[in-house]
């Protein structure tokens, strides 16, 4: 291999299309070069070798962060795919390695990230023959890949990573897996160069905008009295949070969040009234069923935005703006659909809607927040208990990184807690596993997330639960320096199950008391430094330690045990049911 | 909305796997896929998958999108079955000596359309086409003889209301659609576009 790289050092005049031998493997790492590829977290192992052999001779050029564990470097790339904007990639081994990654397979697909995974996968002569750590990857990923394909042949290795990247980054984004067989990879073949893909004639990643739809749609606003937008991460993924600003601005039109859509809008800004959901505000929830038309951009319906979906905005027209024509009247009937991408279809919408002035509709919003702030946030933010909560928790943070900070979170009370008290200055900021709920995201997606923002204090906000999950990513941390903040808010439960227990099953707290180690020594022996606070008057310093600290750092803070996230629309009840204790 | 019997027209990629992805839409939703076909199309190098369900048309729209979310599926169409022109192939095994003596070959080839595709002394194969009531009637009737097999293919149908692929083909190999098949295709029939 080192003769062939030497011939083409001599030669650099040598013309795009003039062949020289390369092996599959070494077509891989082209192609992640010509794709402005970084960064890749992996792991080998067997069937993915002759790649992680060609690797070495592209160390200077190609970042490999080695992880702990492929679900956690699936993760990871995830993390880094949100702060970055750009396409995170994965390189696992056969059977084990590539099954490891299926759980952020689902996370991706669900969450629309745009990730390339690389599986290795045995000699093409011994597929179906149950040879060692041979998997059919192909069946057990195509339901959570945006697409997959297997390659047994070298020569197709350009085109088919040409078209993964295509795929995973244009349209609504998603995982695309890319299976190579070991012969494949070791294979020597005429390479021709690179081609990046810009077309696939089965695929088109976005509906065109019809003015039809904008006319439509600008007139159902311009008659509005009560408008009211609800915008998720397709404003963050069109890369169009300046048009959508622009759009929410001209209109006066006050704007709620879904939870992935969290720091598209800047949380201070006057038209933010809160965030949609289960555990979202008061205002926003029960104004869902208040407003007259429903502008709903980049999001889709969940089911824990929508709480009972017969009970949901019946009253409105319905304003669907998504790129995924799925998306549309899947959950939700529209009365205008605007297919398309945001990024378009927003200017559009904003040149032909007239200013307007909502301030009175907007007020409403305000006066059911103060509502929300004497019931629930002031308590959580300022509790007069002994026990610390975990809001007065994030509440510190804010003040001391101002906004600035990403945010990852895990999944349960203290991923509610974050989403719902965390300040976003800046698009890109908040990372959390919306979809699909996984918890053990929080730790490796922010190890990704410093990867992708290394210029960012990265605050990893895990609970006691969900760190034990992937807690095994501390050593990637401690072997690459990754700076990453993590704080555990330890309730020694596992609190939205304990949560759901008390208030759904009669408090038959069934196998939620989780206990744990002592995760500052857990750190200590990973060589990160780390303190545990039990005590309010200690937190505010030792969030600052935290921060100031010059790489990773743990800190533990335990809160009060049973405290339970308000508010709630209950599962099987309507947003306007939503319980503020 | 009442639920019906519904033909799926896919116009697809041939690639390995993808009736994997297809089969996965049906049954993630609890949904029996009653007939499947795949088969080249008018176009070449374009595949043709025929999957007939019952259900209601709100189902089947929403499962013709994901259809058409996958990358290697060009176009997905939904049709009752007023809307197609549609068979079933069926085939019969039946003892010869039972039918020469009970039934005579000439009316069963008369009454139901079918024909002997071969006739030896100990069995007789008979074919036939149509719409599955007919080939219901007839499987009935040979069972009164002492049916020995029987197998009947999956649906195939062509859409009476469709100009073939060979135009939708070229827009969809530019790399954006021209504005006269996007006219056609968006101002009204909101139902019926997904991809362009």
């Amino acid at each position: 291999m080192s003769t062939l790289e030497k011939t083409e050092r001599k030669a650099p005049t040598t013309q795009a299309k003039e062949s020289v031998q390369k092996s599959g493997s070494q077509a891989v790492l082209e192609a992640l070069l010509c794709e402005g590829v970084d960064t890749v977290f992996g792991y080998p192992g067997g069937a993915i070798m002759p790649i992680y052999d060609a690797l070495y001779d592209y160390n200077d050029r190609l970042k490999h962060i080695l992880v702990r564990h492929e679900q956690g470097g699936i993760h990871a790339a995830q993390g880094y795919a949100r702060t970055s904007g750009r396409t995170g990639v994965v390189f696992a081994t056969s059977g084990p390695g590539a099954t490891n990654l299926v759980t952020g397979l689902a996370d991706a697909l669900i969450d629309s990230n745009p990730i390339v995974c690389i599986t290795g996968q045995v000699f093409a002569s011994l597929l179906g023959t149950d040879a060692f750590q041979e998997t059919d990857v192909m069946n057990i990923t195509a339901p959570i890949t945006k697409w997959n394909y297997q390659v047994t042949d070298a020569t197709e290795i350009p085109h088919a990573l040409a078209k993964a990247f295509y795929i995973a980054s244009t349209g609504r984004p998603g995982p695309v897996l890319i299976d190579i067989t070991k012969n494949a990879q070791l294979q020597l073949f005429d390479y021709e160069g690179y081609e990046k893909c810009d077309h696939v004639r089965s695929y088109r990643p976005a509906p065109e905008v019809r003015n039809e739809y904008i006319e439509q749609a600008a007139a159902l606003i311009n008659s509005a009295k009560k408008p009211f937008v609800l915008f998720g991460q397709g404003v963050i993924l069109g890369k169009a949070e300046q048009e959508f600003r622009n759009f929410i601005e001209k209109l006066g039109v006050p704007s709620a969040s879904t939870v992935m859509g969290l720091s598209a809008l800047d949380t201070n800004h006057p038209l933010h009234v809160g965030m949609l959901g289960m555990h979202g505000n008061y205002a926003p929830n029960v104004m869902t069923n208040e407003c007259d038309v429903l502008i709903a951009i980049g999001m889709r319906f969940d089911d824990r935005v929508t709480g009972r979906l017969d009970k949901y905005a019946k009253q409105a027209k319905v304003i669907h703006l998504d790129i995924d024509p799925a998306e549309i009247d899947k959950n939700v009937q529209t009365t205008v659909p605007v297919w398309g991408d945001c990024k378009v279809s927003l200017p559009l919408l904003t040149a032909a809607v007239n200013q307007a002035d909502h301030s009175e509709w907007l007020a409403q919003f305000r006066s059911l927040e103060q509502e929300e702030i004497k019931e629930v946030i002031q308590n959580e933010l300022h509790p007069t208990s002994d026990a610390m909560t975990m809001g007065e928790v994030v509440n510190i943070l804010n003040e001391l990184t101002g906004g600035d900070a990403i945010i990852t979170t895990d999944v349960g009370q203290h991923q509610m807690v974050a989403c719902r008290y965390a300040k976003f200055n800046n698009s890109r900021s908040s990372v959390t596993s919306g979809g699909l709920g996984t918890m053990g995201f929080g730790l490796p997606a922010a190890i990704g997330a410093w990867y992708g923002a290394p210029d960012k204090t990265v605050v990893a906000i895990i609970g006691d639960g969900g760190f034990q999950m992937t807690l095994q990513e501390l050593g990637t941390i401690m072997q690459f320096g990754a700076k990453v903040k993590i704080l555990i808010l330890n309730n020694e439960f596992l609190g939205m199950v304990r949560q759901w227990q008390q208030l759904f099953h009669d408090k038959r707290y069934s196998f939620v008391n989780i206990t744990s180690p002592d995760f500052v020594a857990v750190a200590k022996g990973y060589y990160i430094e780390g303190q545990k606070v039990c005590e309010r008057k200690e937190l505010r310093t030792a969030l600052e330690t935290m921060l100031n600290h010059d790489g990773a750092y743990l800190l533990e803070v335990m809160v009060g045990k049973e405290n339970n996230v308000f508010p709630m629309v209950a599962q099987g009840t309507s947003v306007s049911e939503i319980r503020l204790k | 909305m009442e639920k019906q019997e519904y033909t799926i027209t896919l116009y697809t990629e041939n690639s390995i796997g993808l009736i994997g992805r297809i089969s996965t839409i049906f049954s993630r939703r609890k949904i029996n896929i009653e007939s499947l076909n795949t088969s080249p199309s008018e176009v070449e190098g374009i595949h043709r998958f025929t999957i007939v369900i019952t259900e209601t048309e709100e189902v089947v729209r929403k499962l013709c999108r994901q259809l058409e979310k996958q990358i290697d599926i060009l176009k997905a169409y939904y049709n009752t079955n007023e809307e197609v022109i549609w068979q079933e192939q069926a085939l019969y095994k039946v003892p010869t000596d039972i039918i020469a003596e009970k039934a005579p070959v000439e009316r069963l080839l008369r009454e139901y359309g079918a024909s002997a595709v071969v006739i030896r002394n100990d069995y007789t194969v008979f074919e036939t086409a149509g719409h599955r009531e007919e080939i219901d009637k007839l499987t009935e009737e040979l069972t009164k003889y002492g049916l020995i097999e029987f197998v009947r293919g999956a649906r195939i149908a062509i859409i009476k209301n469709s100009a073939g692929f060979h135009s939708k083909l070229i827009q969809f190999e530019q790399k954006q659609p021209s504005e006269e098949i996007v006219e056609n295709e968006y101002l009204d029939k909101r139902d019926d576009v997904f991809t362009m």
